[in-house]
């Protein structure tokens, strides 16, 4: 599908996911004529080729698709705008000289080791799933224990069953839809088990994938020890403390042969730092200015490798907007830096993007970090919101108009969620 | 019948089967797992001592500091992973200070070269990023690290390229004595042999109690060990130890061969001879005493962790000579430092067979070589460039963690690989951050292909560790009402 990987390219995209194409055809409306995605699996699409559900597109399309027919519409956006695209390639590095203009190193089994030169990149490498070593699971190290995500594709694209009788700890999405996808196969899920005291997931995924199918969710338990020589034997969960300690005299054991982990997403930026580039700790992501532009100028970055997502049509979204300004800046464009700064404040966790400029509307999103209803969202005080309920697993977004932060003085901007009855200042 | 029937394809059957593989013998090596090398030596910090730690007047302490030299040479022929980066014992306290001198004396008697005693500024500039409270250090230039694992897997092969006959999935349930001979029973079929070496690890005193001899035991000690992410590299340069104790060489920070750094190993007596069980206790201790030394290490960047089991005996030394039963030989009882004094205990009884009336005669086609598996991630780019002129499966990434190309997965089948972890252990691939989150598939597919099998036939590490299963045919009563 490559056109021509030798010259220079407007804009290279590197991840193939949703968040790549919708870059690659922000891109192109943009103006810019030769795009480039970089892919590493065989197929573009990203994580999903493996969402055989439906739900997707919501939003966007107004529609209900399954993963892979929201991937499609992409991909023939993608053709259809003649954005070059090369699979299985996988990307080493990026180097940069002084006039901005940016050189990717790719391996690939056609090309071999080449290197692209380009004016823009974007880098939308997605996300990875937590592991049992990021929260040292104690107990015996047999087969059997493996993320959500490696299990629906087990399933989904390799028709096989990750076990029999299965039990999942973390509550987040890609376990609930796991859930549900493992019952109507004929599994039994003996319960999922979340460690705080409230779903990690969408609460439209508990009751579709758990209430729907009676599967246990169990709030404030975890699993505290794995029993099992060669394979996954049995697990004893425990009851939680305030301080998320298990309680041992109340654990009690349950037989299983597969325990999935759905414990959490890190955005993958391990190209991103081997850069130099600004990440947030709270995010995982890269810092980004309003253009979604991160530290080094010319690299813009969008969809789960920025923040992490609970809705591919926000990833759409945010990713169209990332390659409309990589298109630009390709073309010359520079824009005035942001002079506001953003501050998660109360109950925030964080906000993406990190600065703003009064030039143009925006969209900030953001996370909690508990619960909490009926609450009131504050824009510094140009502007409140008031909202039903906020959980940590749901993002938060609100539009910001450019006469509103016309009206700011000052560099900072303080959001604070505090709850409803709360009067400020 | 064979000469020498080798019980156990860890570190030290691997030393002795290599050891013997000079020689003109018919030797097997019985391996009760489907990988060599998955017992102990696995999970095996991967030092290879100075010396300085263990006292002269036991059998570890004397092959100790030999096994360390013999190091250059092997690492030379089998091209495994080795650097010999260097250790420090630190001390922390005032009462450490005398612990440092005696283990310098001990180490100068016993011939350890390079021992330097470092005051607190020098060791600050050496190792910045270690507690400015530490008060002094015995540096000892001479400290290795490999991956021990691979250490196995090169033994092994140059082994087998010199003739002699690995049977993985074989563990050996019956001996029996003959005039002359010993037969062994394995699941799949019973051999003989003159001489028996028992190197079965944990499991050596079960071995001999097949023979019948009660003379030791095997009270295995865990250590629980927790692998740091990669962003880490670089962050401590040498080994780091804290003063030892009696029963251990204590919490250690072990910037290992591939440059992760790794934390551990506990020190905890059990009775379960497959426990390989992690706990909060020992992840605790561990983190709450590496914090105390460098302070910048915290729980949050562990990847992974894993335990395994020493093979202390009830003399607390290695066990290493012939029995009351004529032909049957114990090397048991290997605990630190026996990584690295596996190279002598190999010579150590090639010598015992030679005294037990075995005729060694050298065999004029020995090779002595293996070549180094292809480590794409290593290279520079004019190498890689033509690795993938030759190959263009090293242009394809299976691992993407670890760098790690569809041409090494390949490679590792080509030697021996035969599950998932023994792609693993030889490829790195589903070593890193994300633990076979994205690769695992690409290797099944790969393994599959090449074994002419079916994912539900592939395993984690043999027996009863399967990956994944059929479907079920039985629909939800859900999806049959829709």
């Amino acid at each position: 599908m490559l056109g021509r990987m030798e010259g220079k390219y407007d804009v290279v995209v590197i991840g193939g996911g949703p968040a790549g194409m919708g870059a690659a055809l922000g891109a192109r409306d943009s103006g810019s004529e030769r795009v480039l995605i970089l892919d590493r699996e065989p197929d573009p699409g990203g994580i999903l080729l493996q969402c055989i559900h439906s739900g997707f597109g919501l939003h966007y399309f107004k529609e209900e698709l399954t993963g892979p027919e929201y991937a499609e519409r992409f991909l023939e956006n993608v053709i259809d705008q003649e954005v070059d695209l090369l699979s299985n390639s996988y990307v080493s590095g990026i180097s940069y000289d002084s006039s901005g203009s940016k050189g990717v190193h790719v391996m690939n089994e056609k090309y071999g080791l080449s290197t692209v030169e380009t004016k823009s990149v974007v880098l939308s490498m997605g996300c990875r799933e937590r592991t049992r070593g990021a929260i040292r699971i104690p107990g015996t190290r047999p087969s059997g224990i493996i993320t959500a995500g490696l299990a629906q594709k087990f399933v989904n694209m390799k028709g096989v069953l990750p076990g029999k009788r299965v039990a999942i700890l973390g509550s987040g999405d890609i376990g609930l839809i796991m859930a549900r996808r493992l019952v109507l196969e004929g599994c039994e899920v003996v319960g999922v088990f979340e460690i705080m005291p409230y779903s990690n997931g969408l609460t439209r995924n508990v009751v579709q994938c758990l209430e729907d199918f009676e599967i246990p969710l169990h709030l404030s338990t975890t699993v505290a020890y794995i029993h099992g020589k060669d394979r996954v034997e049995k697990i004893t969960v425990a009851p939680v403390d305030e301080k998320l300690k298990p309680d041992m005299n109340r654990a009690w054991d349950i037989p299983c042969d597969t325990l999935l982990l759905s414990i959490g997403l890190i955005p993958e930026n391990e190209l991103s730092q081997s850069l130099g580039i600004k990440l947030d700790l709270l995010t995982g992501g890269p810092q980004v200015n309003s253009t979604l532009e991160t530290s080094m100028p010319g690299v813009f970055t969008c969809g789960n490798v920025l923040h992490v997502h609970d809705l591919v049509d926000f990833v759409t979204r945010e990713s169209l907007l990332a390659g409309q300004f990589a298109g630009e800046w390709a073309q010359g464009v520079r824009r005035p830096n942001d002079n506001i700064r953003l501050l998660p404040g109360n109950n925030v966790h964080y906000c993406v993007p990190h600065s703003l400029s009064p030039e143009r509307e925006h969209t900030i999103y953001m996370r909690c970090q508990k619960p909490m209803k009926p609450c009131r969202l504050h824009i510094g005080d140009l502007k409140q919101k008031k909202l039903r309920f906020v959980v940590p697993a749901e993002m938060i977004m609100v539009k910001v108009k450019p006469e509103l932060l016309e009206k700011f003085r000052g560099d900072t901007l303080r959001i604070d969620i505090l709850p409803a009855e709360e009067k400020t200042d | 019948m064979y000469d020498v029937a080798i019980i156990g394809g860890g570190v030290i059957g691997g030393s002795i089967a290599r050891e013997l593989s000079r020689f003109q013998l018919d030797t097997v090596l019985l391996e009760a797992c489907a990988e060599v090398g998955f017992g102990t030596t696995k999970t095996n910090s991967g030092i290879i001592h100075p010396g300085h730690h263990s006292s002269p007047d036991t059998l570890k302490g004397q092959l100790v500091v030999r096994g360390n030299q013999l190091y250059d040479s092997l690492h030379q022929e089998l091209n495994f992973g080795f650097r010999r980066i260097g250790e420090i014992v630190v001390a922390q306290s005032r009462e450490d200070l005398p612990i440092l001198e005696q283990l310098k004396k001990q180490g100068e008697e016993k011939g350890v070269p390079g021992l330097e005693m470092w005051d607190k500024a020098r060791l600050q500039r050496e190792e910045p990023n270690l507690s400015h409270t530490l008060l002094a250090a015995l540096y000892a230039p001479s400290a290795g690290v490999i991956n021990p694992y691979e250490f196995v897997f090169a033994l092994l092969e140059n082994a087998i390229a010199n003739g002699v006959v690995l049977k993985v999935n074989s563990p050996v349930t019956k001996i029996e004595k003959r005039e002359k001979i010993l037969l062994l029973q394995t699941p799949g079929e019973t051999l003989s042999a003159r001489f028996v070496l028992n190197c079965a690890g944990v499991f050596s005193d079960k071995i001999s109690q097949l023979v019948g001899l009660e003379d030791f035991t095997i009270h295995p000690r865990k250590g629980e060990e927790y692998m740091l992410d990669k962003r880490l590299k670089g962050l401590v340069r040498r080994l780091v130890f804290p003063v030892p104790k009696a029963s251990t060489k204590g919490t250690l920070i072990i910037p290992t061969f591939d440059g992760t750094i790794m934390v551990g190993p506990t020190a905890e007596d059990t009775e379960d001879r497959y426990d390989a069980s992690t706990t909060y206790e020992g992840s605790d201790r561990v983190f709450q005493f590496v914090n105390k030394i460098c302070p910048s290490i915290t729980e949050r960047d562990t990847i992974t962790e894993f335990a395994g089991l020493r093979a202390v005996s009830s003399t607390n030394d290695f066990i290493i000579g012939p029995t009351r039963v004529p032909g049957f030989i114990n090397v048991a009882g290997i605990q630190s430092p026996g990584l690295t004094s596996a190279p002598a205990i190999a010579e150590y009884v090639r010598d015992i067979l030679i005294e037990e009336g075995l005729l060694l005669e050298e065999k004029e086609s020995f090779n002595p070589f293996v070549a180094s598996p292809p480590r794409f991630a290593m290279l520079g780019l004019e190498k890689q460039r033509e690795l993938i002129e030759k190959n263009s499966l090293f242009a394809k990434v299976a691992c993407r963690c670890e760098l790690v190309t569809e041409a090494e997965i390949h490679d590792a089948i080509d030697h021996g690989a035969r599950t998932l972890d023994g792609i693993k252990f030889r490829s790195r691939a589903g070593m890193g951050r994300c633990q076979g989150g994205f690769c695992s598939i690409r290797c099944m597919d790969i393994l599959a292909e090449r074994l002419n099998q079916s994912f539900t036939d592939l395993s984690k590490r043999g027996s009863n560790s399967w990956i994944v299963t059929e479907m079920v045919n039985e629909q939800h009563p859900k999806m049959r009402e829709g």
